[in-house]
């Protein structure tokens, strides 16, 4: 199900975190995580809500600062600045783009952003992967949600970021959006790219998966390579892993 | 530098992209320039204060509040769907976002100056003269004190649960030296004085430009990494 | 904080300050009873300036440290400091109608500069109200209490440009009067009483801000 490329001998390490955690005032949303990630690897992360999934993405992207212990992206240290952010591309069930402009203007406004000069052919190539060439200079208000989504994917993927964190990318796509994202990011990996998704879809996220973890309370509670993971049994394992630490 | 200054460049051009083609905030605001002109002319007694007497203050007044109107729509476009993640996930430094901001911000209440004020002229029936030159370094030297600190607070305000109550209370308190120097350098001109008379006015307009672009500037990071 | 006994100490200063100020204080000269109200504006002033002059230096070292005691403490510092500059808004004027015939003065540049301290201060309490995160919550408020710091100065300056080109006919404006021993020390009596008062309701409003914060802790951590 799932394939290895870690086979020959270890990927040059993309994410490298050890015990790091991040509080909001007295709550602790992830209390002391430990994992690396290397170029080629996807990790699948899983939690039920509240478990601290996307404030640790968050922080891998350079939108929230460690409260304690270490992270590091592409070899620099977080928060590393404007360098690190550049090696990350950012997907969430937000879309962050500008409704009121285009599918091609938000994309290129965003390679601009990460400092492509001559953006055209990116952007245009980014818009055709997800199938969005064709409506690109409507508004993005006027396209459906599944549709603004494809487009959001497109703009992370603009700059071909080394490491992508995508938060719930599936939902919204339908059927034909989610088998283009899943090749994309099949490509991406082979690529050498480094991906961190989370999902509440254990089949989808494992089939893409090199490495499998389960989060609860801040906290990495199950971590497995992906190919020694049960694909069948797995929802028995994340039920059980979420129980005993909740 | 030059990445800063080109990054804010691109952030302000996206913003006026997005006003040209819904231009909603636009049109509010020089409606309600024009409409204020009107209401306070007729809620004074022009037998007893003379029009050129009163337009100043009332230019100055209208000038913030319209401004406010702007500001407010400047960080509510970063909200819709997260997208000012979107910029602070970008490599764009903190400063570059706001700098782009409020340039935005800038062009906007400019453009609203440059039709409310020569419909002062005309309504208010103003001994323009030699003044419009000064009058117009006035006008730039009070927009950028405005919108330095507006656009800061637009930013904080947008994410509290108050939301646009929150910014007039926020902004106002700041924009009382822009609105007693600009008014009181404006009625010097308009009486016919000498513009070295409005001249500790415009000093401190400009005094207040730096330290609060800079300050603005320098605080706006410690409002995003959280 | 400990410091138990400082609420008993600032009450029991402030109370025989008063009772000096009233029955052991001679009247002045020109002004008569109206001028003891000095004893009391006075010194609420300058905790209200220093209240908000510290809240501006916690904020600016909560922003370089991140450490929660600052911002509980400019918080505490900035509650405080809009009553006692609501205490000087009220007693100013009521000086000011017997002595110069008028409640308000907008030429008076200590008193407008005042009323903005209490409009910014007022306004910072109510940001403080309509943010949630705690982090967030202190970060902006941190902000605002610096910002408010860098305004004051402009709003002084202000005021005093607007004064000084449109002179005000004032009803008997009295020169500075050179106070007589008794008044002086009476005078210092009452800042050091009014300062020891401040600490003292500090010291509370921090307690609580502490017992709040631990409660929404235990909260959390129960949900």
């Amino acid at each position: 199900m799932s394939s290895t490329l870690s086979a020959g001998g270890p990927a040059r390490p993309i994410v490298v975190v050890a015990e790091l955690a991040r509080a909001f005032g007295a709550r602790r949303a992830v209390a002391g995580v430990t994992f690396s990630l290397g170029a080629g690897e996807c990790l699948a992360l899983f939690g039920p809500n509240g478990a601290g999934k996307t404030t640790l993405l968050r922080v891998l992207a350079g939108l929230l600062r460690p409260t304690s212990g270490s992270a590091r992206v592409c070899g620099i240290e977080l928060p590393g600045g404007g360098l690190a952010r550049s090696r990350v591309g950012l997907i969430s069930h937000h879309t962050m783009l500008y409704e009121a402009l285009s599918s091609r203007e938000n994309v290129s406004f965003s390679a601009r952003l990460y400092g492509i000069r001559d953006s055209r052919a990116r952007v245009e190539d980014s818009l055709r992967r997800m199938s969005m060439l064709e409506r690109a200079d409507a508004p993005v208000r006027s396209l459906s949600r599944g549709m603004q989504q494809r487009v959001s994917i497109a703009r992370a993927m603009v700059h071909s970021p080394q490491l992508v964190l995508a938060d719930e990318p599936y939902s919204g796509l339908d059927e034909s959006g989610a088998r283009a994202l899943t090749s994309l990011l099949q490509e991406l990996r082979s690529a050498g790219t480094a991906i961190i998704i989370v999902t509440h879809n254990l089949a989808e996220g494992l089939s893409l998966a090199t490495h499998a973890a389960v989060m609860q309370r801040g906290k990495f509670v199950r971590y497995d390579a992906a190919d020694r993971v049960n694909v069948a049994s797995y929802p028995a394992t994340y039920r059980d892993a979420v129980a005993a630490s909740g | 530098m030059a990445d800063i200054l080109f990054a804010a460049w691109l952030i302000a051009r996206k913003d006026l992209a997005i006003e040209f083609r819904t231009r909603s905030a636009f049109l509010s605001a020089v409606v309600f320039s024009l409409l204020g002109l009107v209401i306070f002319y007729y809620a004074w007694d022009p037998t007893a204060v003379s029009a050129p007497d009163l337009a100043p203050g009332v230019l100055w007044v209208i000038f913030t509040f319209s401004g406010l109107l702007g500001l407010h729509r400047s960080f509510g476009v970063e909200a819709e769907d997260h997208a000012i993640d979107g910029l602070l996930a970008s490599p764009v430094s903190r400063e570059a976002i706001f700098l782009g901001k409020a340039l935005a911000n800038l062009i906007f209440v400019g453009a609203v100056q440059a039709i409310t004020i020569p419909a002062l002229v005309v309504f208010y029936n103003l001994p323009l003269g030699g003044v419009a030159a000064p009058l117009i370094a006035i006008a730039i030297l009070a927009a950028i004190g405005l919108v330095a600190v507006g656009t800061l607070f637009s930013a904080m305000a947008v994410n509290t649960r108050l939301a646009e109550l929150l910014l007039p209370m926020l902004a106002l308190p700041f924009f009382v030296p822009i609105v007693t120097a600009a008014g009181q350098a404006t009625a010097k001109l308009l009486s016919g004085r000498p513009v070295i008379e409005a001249s500790a006015w415009l000093k401190l307009l400009l005094a207040f430009d730096l330290v609060f672009v800079a300050a603005c500037t320098l605080a706006y990071p410690f409002t995003v990494e959280d | 904080m400990r410091l138990a006994w400082l609420p008993t100490i600032a009450g029991a200063a402030v109370l025989g300050t008063v009772i000096r100020a009233a029955f052991f204080t001679p009247l002045e000269a020109k002004q008569g009873a109206a001028q003891k109200i000095f004893y009391v504006h006075v010194p609420a002033a300058w905790v209200a300036f220093l209240a908000f002059f510290l809240v501006a230096v916690a904020s600016g070292v909560y922003l370089w440290l991140r450490d929660q005691r600052l911002d509980r403490f400019a918080e505490s510092s900035a509650e405080v400091g809009v009553v006692f500059t609501t205490v000087v808004l009220i007693t100013g004027p009521l000086w000011a109608k017997p002595i110069w015939g008028t409640y308000w003065a907008w030429w008076d540049v200590r008193l407008v500069s005042t009323l903005f301290l209490w409009f910014i201060y007022v306004s910072y309490i109510v940001l403080r109200g309509a943010i949630e995160s705690p982090t967030l919550r202190a970060r902006y408020s941190a902000v605002l209490g610096i910002l408010g710091a860098f305004l004051i100065p402009f709003i002084h300056l202000s005021v005093y440009l607007f004064a000084t080109m449109h002179p005000m006919p004032i009803v008997g404006k009295p020169s500075a009067p050179s106070l007589p021993n008794e008044m002086l020390v009476t005078l210092l009596i009452s800042l050091a009483s009014f300062t020891l008062l401040y600490f003292a309701f500090v010291r509370s409003r921090y307690n609580y801000a502490v017992e709040r914060d631990a409660a929404a802790a235990r909260t959390a951590s129960d949900a």
